[in-house]
């Protein structure tokens, strides 16, 4: 049995299929998210990535296919409960609440993950538990100076740090992230994805990006989805190169228009 | 500042607000002459907050709030004439049958986008309207629901024909349900309503139960309609179709936006400014008072209401700062 | 090479903020400038100024030479793209309920860039052809607004952060193309990115910007030949 094999499959997407119509966005698609696995799918812009990970959420029902969490069918299983059993994603384009601050943002979402979000009579912010958390995640995130600001008036790179840092206070076991450096200046994209790579051993992460760079440093093991099916999957080092890869994603860096360093 | 003290110094009652409640309260026996339009003005203000609730708070709007208001009437009214004229009863009677009222429309209220909720809300009212008027054996039809005479509140407090019994009472009421709604809004449940409001997917997506949390709300905000129209027909002692009037929900609206959605005194000011607007321009002129009442919303919503209440910015160049 | 594009002592910002504090730079035809510069240094402020989306304090933006020079200024943005500015804004910005075909189409001007070329430059993208914009993809996006500027024919193409969130060999075929078309058809082109590698190799001037002026300006080839001046500048410790 390989290293793989031995390890436990977390999230197992078993042949997952998604037609709109008469477009098939996701075309038989089996992935397995091992415990603790720095995951990385990746594959050309309008391969199906993020429809896949919609399809994880429960945001989209699969046409046809089973979504396995830690051992438990939850293919009917609505959003909401997939978010409590530990699965949280990130969205490709930020989706905050522009009319609350970050730090009532994080407040609202630490106290619904320990079970307070149903209750009216007491004042968000008297729990410590809760405020001291949210002082943390909004340190670690540079978020401090503007956590009382709204979100809709901050920076752009700031509403992306607050994407990350809500799904984290979410307190994942499986987290699905779309993209999280796009629009993060330059300085801060590794720091991001380290805090995201020194998350408990025991998280799952399954990463979509495009920042080769970062792919590379972060990931352990890569699925290359195209066109809505699974291309191939394996080991960093193989798929960077794989010339089928090469041919439809990764290109083959020629020197006119991309130099080593990039990032 | 640290994160706590941010969140706390947000929702404690400030010096103003206890000065304006402290106001309130006095103002029926202060202006005893006006005691009947201050009970007004708290009735429909606790009509307002309601609507607030789900429209400035969850986003969910309606053109039919009305209808909680006239079954919180109604119902205040039937219990009244036949079974014991205590108000305290009736006004908890009414709260009940809205609230129920509510946990059935939320089914409907939860599917589609805002253009159907407003059809869907605007068609619940147009119903109980016409149910009204069909169920003449029980509500009086047409002519209205008459005779309702009420016995004194807590036993003591008769209500006398100035008013001032039944402006107090009103008042009470709308603190009461002021305080405890400004709880709500400040709690863990309150914040997730706004994260409903400005992103329902997001909200799904950290674990929030969409469905069941505006079901909830939707609820409770009838339910306090419904305090409110039976507020008006313990105080008038007549219920009439007119409860279910679109005009009721529409004028609920217009106060809404007068006075600012998404902040519970929203409701009270923009109530206590259409009433009184109402008051002064119909006794200037009886035929056009809609007139300038329109006109006066054409320049609020030109202006905008921050500069109208700052008449300083009035003087001031250029536009607002946007951030960046 | 003819001057395209000058700025002179501009300052503009948001409302009654000022972020650029006086910037002045000059721009020939066929020319391709690097904005670059830390977070929050004006760089989008400067792009969206030139597309007429913020508030202009002070300055002039001259487009062209001799009797065909504009004065960019006074020009609200649809007169802008009339005049040749091509604007491809950071949030991409599509018209999300019509097809990628209409996105190109409703805005196409007459000139060398037609949507079939826009097709050929991203096949995915005629895939695509009759996709709702809120059928596609992030990336689809991104290549869709840069599509729908060059449609417009421009003479001055402006560009922020272009290559975020595209597959690299998308990526490379975009700088490939970038090139060329500055190149061979006399296009001009502003870009601003996050990875400034990527485009001083196909850039020939460059300008950083710190706090809303001008910190550096100078040729691609002088910062691509001194990483330790371009990380200074841009405050990225290594």
């Amino acid at each position: 049995m390989s290293e793989r094999e031995a390890q436990t499959t977390v999230l197992h997407a078993q042949q997952l299929v998604k037609r709109f119509g008469g477009i098939t966005a996701t075309d038989h698609v089996t992935l397995e998210l091992k415990k603790g696995a720095r995951h990385a799918l990746i594959g050309p812009n309008g391969a199906g990535k993020t429809t896949l990970i919609n399809l994880l959420t429960g945001v989209l029902p699969p046409t046809e296919g089973r979504i396995v969490l830690d051992g438990q069918d939850i293919t009917d299983l609505p959003p909401h409960l997939r978010v409590q059993r530990g699965m949280v994603r990130t969205f490709q384009i930020n989706q905050l609440f522009d009319s609350l601050s970050p730090l009532q943002t994080l407040a609202l979402t630490v106290s619904r993950q320990q079970g307070l979000g149903a209750r009216w009579w007491q004042k968000l912010g008297r729990n410590a538990q809760v405020m001291a958390r949210c002082e943390q995640l909004l340190e670690r995130f540079h978020l401090s100076e503007v956590m009382n600001q709204p979100t809709r008036v901050l920076p752009y790179g700031k509403r992306r740090l607050l994407e990350i840092a809500i799904a984290l206070s979410c307190e994942p076991r499986v987290l699905l992230l779309d993209e999280p450096v796009a629009g993060v200046p330059a300085g801060e994209r590794e720091e991001l994805l380290q805090t995201v790579a020194a998350l408990p051993a025991d998280v799952s992460v399954l990463l979509i990006e495009h920042d080769m760079d970062l792919v590379f440093s972060f990931a352990k093991y890569m699925t290359v989805l195209v066109n809505g099916a699974v291309l191939t999957e394996g080991e960093p080092e193989a798929i960077a190169n794989d010339e089928r890869v090469k041919a439809v994603y990764l290109g083959h860096g020629t020197e006119a228009t991309l130099e080593d360093g990039h990032g | 500042m640290k994160a706590q003290d941010a969140l706390l110094g947000a929702s404690r009652m400030k010096a103003w607000e206890l000065a304006l409640w402290l106001a309130l309260l006095a103002s029926p026996l202060a202006l005893p002459t006006h005691a009947l339009i201050i009970n007004e003005i708290a009735i429909v203000a606790l009509f307002a907050i309601s609507l607030d609730l789900i429209l400035g708070y969850s986003g969910i709007v309606s053109l039919g709030h009305a209808a909680f208001f006239g079954l919180g009437g109604y119902a205040a009214g039937l219990l009244a004439k036949h079974i014991s004229p205590d108000p305290l009863t009736g006004l908890l009677l009414a709260a009940v049958v809205s609230a129920l009222a509510g946990a059935l429309m939320s089914l409907t209220v939860l599917r589609g986008n805002d253009l159907t909720r407003l059809m869907v809300t605007l068609g619940f009212a147009l119903i109980l309207y016409e149910l009204a008027n069909k169920l003449d054996w029980l509500t009086g039809g047409a002519d209205g629901l008459q005779g309702v005479t009420m016995g004194p509140l807590l036993g003591r407090f008769e209500f006398d024909l100035f008013g001032r019994t039944a402006a107090l009472y009103s008042l009470t009421v709308l603190l009461l349900v002021f305080l405890v709604l400004r709880r709500v809004v400040h709690s863990p449940y309150g914040a997730t309503l706004m994260a409903i409001r400005d992103n329902r997917l997001r909200a799904m997506s950290i674990g929030i139960p969409v469905a069941s949390r505006l079901a909830s709300v939707y609820t409770l905000a009838a339910g306090i309609a419904g305090m409110a129209g039976a507020l008006l027909t313990q105080t008038t002692g007549f219920a009439s179709l007119d409860l279910f009037d679109i005009h009721r929900s529409a004028d609920v609206m217009l106060m809404l936006v007068i006075g600012g959605t998404g902040w519970l005194y929203g409701g009270i000011f923009g109530a206590a400014v259409f009433k009184v607007m109402q008051d002064v321009l119909s006794n200037i002129t009886p035929q056009y008072w809609t007139f300038w009442l329109g006109l006066f919303l054409v320049v609020l919503v030109m202006v905008g209401r921050e500069r109208l209440v700052r008449p300083r910015s009035w003087f001031a160049r250029g536009k607002t700062q946007e951030a960046r | 090479m003819a001057e395209l594009l000058r700025i002179e002592d501009l300052r503009a910002g948001y409302g009654e903020a000022v972020v650029l504090q006086g910037v002045s730079l000059a721009l020939e035809q066929g020319q391709t400038l690097a904005l670059l510069g830390r977070n929050g240094t004006g760089k989008t402020t400067l792009i969206n100024t030139l597309a007429g989306a913020t508030r202009q304090h002070g300055g002039r933006i001259y487009l062209g030479v001799g009797a065909q020079q504009v004065d960019l200024s006074r020009l609200p943005s649809f007169e802008r793209a009339a005049a040749g500015i091509g604007w491809v804004p950071q949030e991409r910005n599509i018209f999300k309920s019509l097809t990628v075909h209409e996105n190109l189409t409703a805005v196409a001007r007459p000139g060398p860039w037609s949507p079939q070329s826009v097709y050929q430059m991203f096949p995915r993208l005629a895939e695509r052809k009759g996709n709702l914009g809120t059928q596609l993809s992030g990336g689809e996006q991104q290549m869709l607004a840069v599509g729908r500027a060059l449609v417009l024919n421009p003479r001055l193409l402006l560009l922020d952060e272009p290559l975020e969130g595209l597959a690299p060999i998308i990526v490379e075929e975009l700088l490939r193309a970038i090139a060329r078309i500055t190149r061979e058809e006399g296009l001009s082109a502003i870009i601003v990115e996050q990875h400034p590698q990527a485009i001083l190799a196909i850039s020939q001037q460059t300008v950083v910007l710190d706090r809303g002026t001008v910190v550096h300006q100078g040729t691609a080839a002088q910062l691509q030949a001194q990483p330790e001046l371009l990380d200074s500048l841009l405050g990225v410790a290594r």
